[in-house]
């Protein structure tokens, strides 16, 4: 049963009408079947839902109006999910009216006619709107087929695969077309649809066309029967023997809430949550079916510490400790530690980073950002989107939907922030929003939210943006995606077309601990809560809080610093988690960085090239075991509580705290102060945000001038590429299913380039060459070529060049013709 | 007695190949369009008004009212929509107008069209007869041929462009807004009301849909005035109609007449009931009309005459059925008609459709009880009212008037042990040796 959220309802235009002798007023225009649960009726219903527009087709929500509000009744019972209350009306629910319960009991009837009685082993049953309104809106037994009538049910041959992952059992769908207005409606991908007719009417897709869609898991969760299951979870467990913990989605910065099911302490499926303020009631399919990774067979479970022999053997948590903390103690004095933590830790977790680098490492010398960044993006974060949020000025999800334009720069909504591109198209389809994306082509989401497409060569962007800002002001709003960290001056002239046009600006991260991060201290600048470590007062500050005399003063390194000083040998040691050298602005440096370090401390869930370097490693515990908080694009805080008891699954602010006690010991610094998750909340919440001013971003820089560099060569292309929602990510581990969903990887070239080099293309950049099969994009910006940055090899930075480099295209050998 | 026909749309039906522009226009055809053109647009909705002219494809809704439901102010382009998707089964009018007397409908989309200030018509034909398609489509090239469409229609300024489209075969695409739905190219299924089409139909700007009957009727008003219809038939049901006859009738055909004639009246035109046979049972307007027995004979063939008792005038078609044949099997046949030709939307009448069939062809066999009847019953009342359209609605009426006027004959089925008639010889060859 989907019931209307709540939403703060504008107190405008209100009109009262009287349901089943109450009087309540309501909104003008709110369906009847809404008013009813205002009363506290619910009117039964399937083919109705709050977020999807009226059909009524399934014919269960009838009541009678005796009084339209104009005096006159209508004469046979209306569909309550149609029918806008008007002032006056009178309406007669199943509660109040003989006429509408007989009609419900009839329609309910006819639904179950053909409906096979399987609910024992249907997915749905125990969590079925069918089933329970069966039984609060129906006979107890069936006319159709009973001792007297043997009537014969419409069957057919079971069940059929939509997509890879989603699976239709035809004989119990009620065509309540819920999936088929989703994936038109909501998604944009409508791949299913409505065919044939009468009873043999029934969802199908085309030939050669399955149900590929980022969003198809949410059909599954609004079917109103099991007539949709995933291959994931079919067959796998009762919803009665599942326990629910809500909980954030950790696959992007979007903070969309999701329900976690579990039982005997694994996770057997996720459901979006209901937010009507972040993902309303929807999620894409990595945040629902990408969860087995955390389950994987190369999972760490115990600490690990390297012997003598070199190897890494298991360790005593006590033991890891200590080892440790000797290690980093004298890495410290061999030149320092640096601190990398990687996008993806709850905020608590950084935290506890950052404030161990600066009072037991005694250093700034630390980064989240695992991928290619610059030092304009460092200003650019510590002046313009650090202690951003609602309430803050920040830009909301509600905000995108009253823009008048929205402008995405290097941002990809679909692939990088799901959640946002499905409020932009809710936004889009309601009329009065127009995306404007500053990309390399119209991409398959672009389309879908009909935005206009500024052709930008990647590296053009600044200047590209720049010659936008004409057509801006305070209606608009710039979503600047990650990506543009690499692009010189593009950060910078989105600050500044923000400030002179009065649009207003929001920083859309990849990683759902990348905001977080920012807060809680993991860059070289700054402090948690946003303070600026060149400030004095807000270094007394932290330190005040934290017990110590004085921080470190001079600003940090930040990655690419600590990984060139770690190679040069400057620094002494490394503390890591999470981070994969791929996914780094240059993963060969990388590499020797971490072999380069005398001393490197991992914390990681699962077993990596950077554990099996280490010379100590911690598991860590995945969000499914421990409380935590993200903070999302907004700067909305998203926590949740642990779903999951498994005591030896440790949050990394644990493992921190256990490295500070011994590295007291040793005489460096002091212990952290805190073990659990809630000692750090309320820590954070003592030392709260920065008052103080907020840094200004330096003047302009130099913008990059690709377009006069670019090379006059035939064979040179400009390569832009970023990550597709589904790819290799090492979070989509361990689901074959959804894997199968992904797009193919190919390269996208211009019509000229394929004429010339296609159908399979070549590309070679001064990391190596990759091969794919080219694909024409009609509108790919001349000497432009994209590629998935993550779905073949180990990616584009590892195995072919940085993105907005120049590489070369060639036709494959021997694939020609 | 033939003086109680009133040919206007099927007099020209006998003569020398009826369908051609040159016939039409030695008949005095496409005259009515300078009349027209001479009068305001609203002076024509007027007219329409005037004469009390109602939908001719079964509901009777005022055509001049809907016509003037269209807002002009509304910056969209107009359409006008002819509904000539007759799949109803007994009603056979509008394709044999179509195949006699194309260029009366032509002109009526011409005149109804400028009426509502349309540059663009649609005639919505149904897929299966492909023969009247082809026919309207050689009506409409000689019509633009001749002038009559196109640019600056006979110098007067306006222009009209009409499109013949064929259906696909399925009868909901008669239901005004899923026949749009499949104009649109869509799946045929019927849309959610308000916005009614008048307002946001065809590529949601305003349009009007008409019957093929009541469009035809047009160009006679615009000629001979509101006063010369209203002078046909009865107080609320004015004009001409076409009544067709078929079944168990000695000379079956279409029979246009005032409204408000009677069957007595029409049996007595076509020469009675099959000889040897007696009246048993019989529809007034196709088999989505509850039907009438020969207790209904005086009834007046008009909207309120046959609502009066208890049915619905619906498109005039009349099946007679004499007393070979079995209510119980026709309503079958009816109800298998229905089940095959639900679009399948919502439940009341994709499920309902189903269950009667099966409820239906038990009782046929002889199975079941009379508590079964009473079931039925209920069934139809879970099916009527309830639905999203009104082929639900129809779907029931067979039903549920069979078992009020032949109850006893359902019992019989039952007492029988199974169906006591002999299907043959309701048949047209029955009593005559068949060889193989």
């Amino acid at each position: 049963m989907t019931t209307t959220p709540d939403k703060t309802v504008e107190k405008t235009d209100l009109v009262i009408v009287t349901i089943d002798g109450v009087q309540v007023s309501v909104p003008k225009d709110t369906l009847v079947i809404r008013a009813a649960e205002q009363v506290g009726v619910q009117v039964p219903r399937f083919c109705d839902h709050p977020l999807l527009a009226p059909v009524g087709a399934c014919r269960q929500c009838l009541v009678d109006v005796p009084d339209a509000g104009n005096g006159r009744g209508f004469p046979k019972p209306q569909a309550s999910c149609t029918l806008p209350v008007a002032e006056g009306m009178v309406v007669s629910t199943q509660v109040s009216s003989p006429v509408a319960d007989k009609a419900q009991q009839g329609v309910m009837e006819l639904l179950l006619i053909n409906h096979p009685l399987d609910c024992p082993v249907c997915d749905k049953g125990g969590e079925c709107p069918l089933q329970n309104q069966a039984m609060s809106n129906g006979r107890g037994e069936s006319r159709f087929s009973d001792d007297r009538n043997r009537g014969v049910k419409r069957t057919f041959p079971k069940p059929i695969n939509l997509s890879p992952m989603v699976l239709l059992d035809r004989e119990r769908c009620i065509v309540c077309q819920r999936c088929t207005r989703f994936a038109d409606e909501i998604a944009g991908d409508p791949f299913i649809a409505l065919v044939e007719r009468g009873v043999q009417q029934q969802i199908g897709i085309a030939e050669d066309a399955p149900f590929l869609s980022y969003f198809s898991g949410n059909v599954i969760q609004i079917c109103p029967v099991g007539a949709l299951t995933s291959e994931q979870y079919r067959f796998r467990s009762r919803p009665f023997d599942l326990v629910s913990t809500p909980g954030i989605a950790e696959h992007d910065a979007c903070g969309s809430a999701i329900r976690v099911d579990h039982r005997r302490g694994a996770v057997l499926r996720r459901q979006a949550g209901d937010d009507p303020a972040v993902n309303e009631e929807w999620i894409s399919d990595k945040d629902r079916f990408a969860f087995a990774y955390a389950q994987a067979d190369d999972r760490l479970s115990y600490p690990q510490v390297r012997d003598d022999d070199g190897s890494l053997r298991p360790a005593s948590w006590p033991e890891a400790f200590t080892v440790a903390a000797r290690g980093l103690a004298a890495a410290r004095e061999a030149g320092g530690v640096g601190v990398l933590t990687g996008g993806r830790l709850t905020v608590e977790d950084a935290y506890a980073y950052g404030k161990f680098a600066r009072t037991s490492l005694g250093t700034n010398d630390i980064d989240f950002r695992a991928r290619p960044l610059s030092a304009e993006e460092t200003d650019f974060l510590a002046s313009n989107v650090v202690l951003t949020g609602p309430g803050a000025g920040g830009v909301t999800y509600g905000d995108l939907e009253s823009a008048a334009t929205v402008v995405l720069v290097g941002l990809e909504a679909e692939d990088e922030a799901a959640a946002v591109f499905l409020r932009l198209r809710k936004s889009v389809r309601a009329g009065g929003t127009e995306v404007v994306s500053l990309a390399p082509f119209t991409t398959r989401g672009l389309a879908k939210l009909a935005a206009r497409l500024v052709p930008t060569a990647p590296g053009d962007e600044a200047a590209a943006l720049r010659a936008l800002a004409g057509e801006l002001d305070a209606s608009s709003v710039l979503l600047v995606g990650e990506r543009m960290a690499v692009v010189p001056g593009a950060l910078s002239a989105a600050a500044e077309v923000a400030a002179s046009t009065g649009a207003r600006l929001a920083w859309v991260p990849r990683r759902a601990g990348d905001r977080g991060a920012i807060e809680a201290g993991c860059l070289p600048t700054l402090l948690p809560g946003g303070r600026p470590v060149a400030d004095a007062g807000a270094r007394i500050d932290v330190a005040t809080a934290w017990g110590v005399e004085a921080l470190p003063e001079s600003p940090g390194r930040d990655a690419d610093g600590i990984v060139a000083a770690l190679v040069a040998g400057t620094l002494g040691g490394l503390l890591v988690g999470g981070v994969d050298p791929d996914d780094t602005a240059d993963p060969a440096a990388a590499r020797a960085a971490i072999d380069a370090a005398g001393f490197v401390v991992a914390l990681d869930l699962r077993r990596t090239e950077v554990t099996d370097r280490a010379d100590v490693v911690f598991p860590v515990a995945p969000t499914t075991d421990k409380s935590g908080s993200f903070v999302n694009w907004e700067g909305r805080v998203r926590s949740w509580e642990a779903a999951l008891r498994n005591p030896a699954s440790l949050p990394e602010l644990r493992a921190l705290a256990g490295i500070a006690d011994e590295l007291a010991q040793l005489g460096q610094g002091r212990p952290l102060g805190f073990r659990t998750v809630d000692e750090v909340r309320a820590e954070m919440a003592q030392l709260g945000p920065w008052d103080g001013a907020r840094v200004e971003l330096p003047a302009t820089r130099v913008e990059s001038a690709a377009t006069q560099q670019r090379e006059g060569g035939n064979s040179t292309v400009r390569l832009a590429t970023w990550k597709q929602l589904l790819d290799n990510g090492s979070l989509q581990d361990g689901d074959k299913y959804l894997k199968s969903t992904a797009r193919t990887p190919v390269a996208l070239v211009t019509p000229d380039a394929y004429d010339r080099y296609g159908p399979t293309v070549t590309l070679t950049g001064d990391r190596g060459s990759m091969t794919l099969p080219a694909e024409i994009c009609d509108d790919l910006v001349d000497g432009v070529v994209w590629v998935p940055a993550n779905s073949v090899g180990d990616g584009v930075l590892a195995d072919l060049a940085s993105p907005g480099t120049t590489v070369t295209i060639a036709g494959a050998e021997g694939v020609h013709g | 007695m033939t003086d109680m026909l009133t040919p206007v749309l099927t007099d020209i039906w006998d003569a020398e190949q009826s369908w051609k522009l040159a016939t039409y226009v030695d008949q005095g055809g496409y005259a009515a369009l300078d009349v027209a053109f001479a009068m305001d647009p609203d002076d024509i909705i007027t007219a329409v008004k005037d004469s009390g002219l109602r939908g001719r494809g079964g509901a009777g809704f005022p055509t001049g009212m809907k016509w003037s439901f269209i807002p002009q102010d509304n910056p969209k382009p107009k359409y006008l929509v002819v509904n000539a998707d007759e799949s109803e089964p007994g009603t056979c009018k509008d394709i044999p107008l179509m195949m006699g007397n194309p260029h009366v409908l032509v002109e009526g989309v011409i005149i109804s069209s400028y009426a509502i200030r349309a540059n663009k018509a649609f005639i919505y034909i149904r897929g299966e007869v492909v023969h009247v398609i082809r026919r309207v489509q050689a009506a409409v090239e000689e019509a633009y041929a001749a002038g009559h469409l196109g640019k600056d229609i006979h110098g007067s300024g306006y222009d009209l462009d009409v499109v013949v489209h064929a259906g696909a075969g399925a009868y909901i695409c008669g239901e005004e807004t899923a026949l749009l739905e499949g104009l649109e190219g869509r799946r045929g299924q019927p849309r959610l009301r308000p916005p009614f089409p008048a307002v946001a139909g065809l590529y949601a700007s305003p349009t009007v849909i008409n019957n093929v009957e009541s469009i035809a009727s047009v160009p006679a008003i615009v000629k001979n005035g509101a006063a010369w219809f209203g002078a046909m038939g009865t107080e609320k049901s004015k004009g001409h109609g076409i009544f067709s006859l078929s079944g168990h009738v000695q000379k079956p055909g279409q029979y246009e007449a005032p409204l408000g004639i009677t069957l007595r009246e029409l049996l007595d035109l076509a020469g009675g009931v099959r000889e040897g046979h007696q009246l048993k049972f019989w529809t007034p307007g196709g088999s989505s009309t509850p039907l009438f027995t020969d207790a209904h004979l005086d009834v007046p063939l008009d909207f309120e005459g046959v609502a009066g008792a208890g049915s619905m005038l619906g498109t005039r078609a009349l099946q007679i059925f004499d007393d070979s044949v079995c209510v119980v099997r026709a309503v079958l046949r009816w109800t298998e008609f229905y089940q095959h030709e639900s679009c399948g939307k919502c439940t009341p009448c994709r499920e309902g459709t189903w269950w009667l069939t099966q409820a239906l062809t038990r009782l046929e066999n002889g199975q079941g009880s009379e508590a079964d009847l009473d079931q039925l019953i209920d069934q139809c009342d879970n099916i009527l009212g309830r639905a999203f359209c009104a082929l639900g609605d129809g779907a029931t009426s067979p039903v549920t008037s069979s078992i009020q006027y032949f109850r006893d004959e359902y019992l019989t089925h039952l007492s029988n042990g199974g169906c006591p008639f002999d299907p043959a010889r309701s048949t047209a060859w029955a009593g005559t040796e068949v060889s193989a």
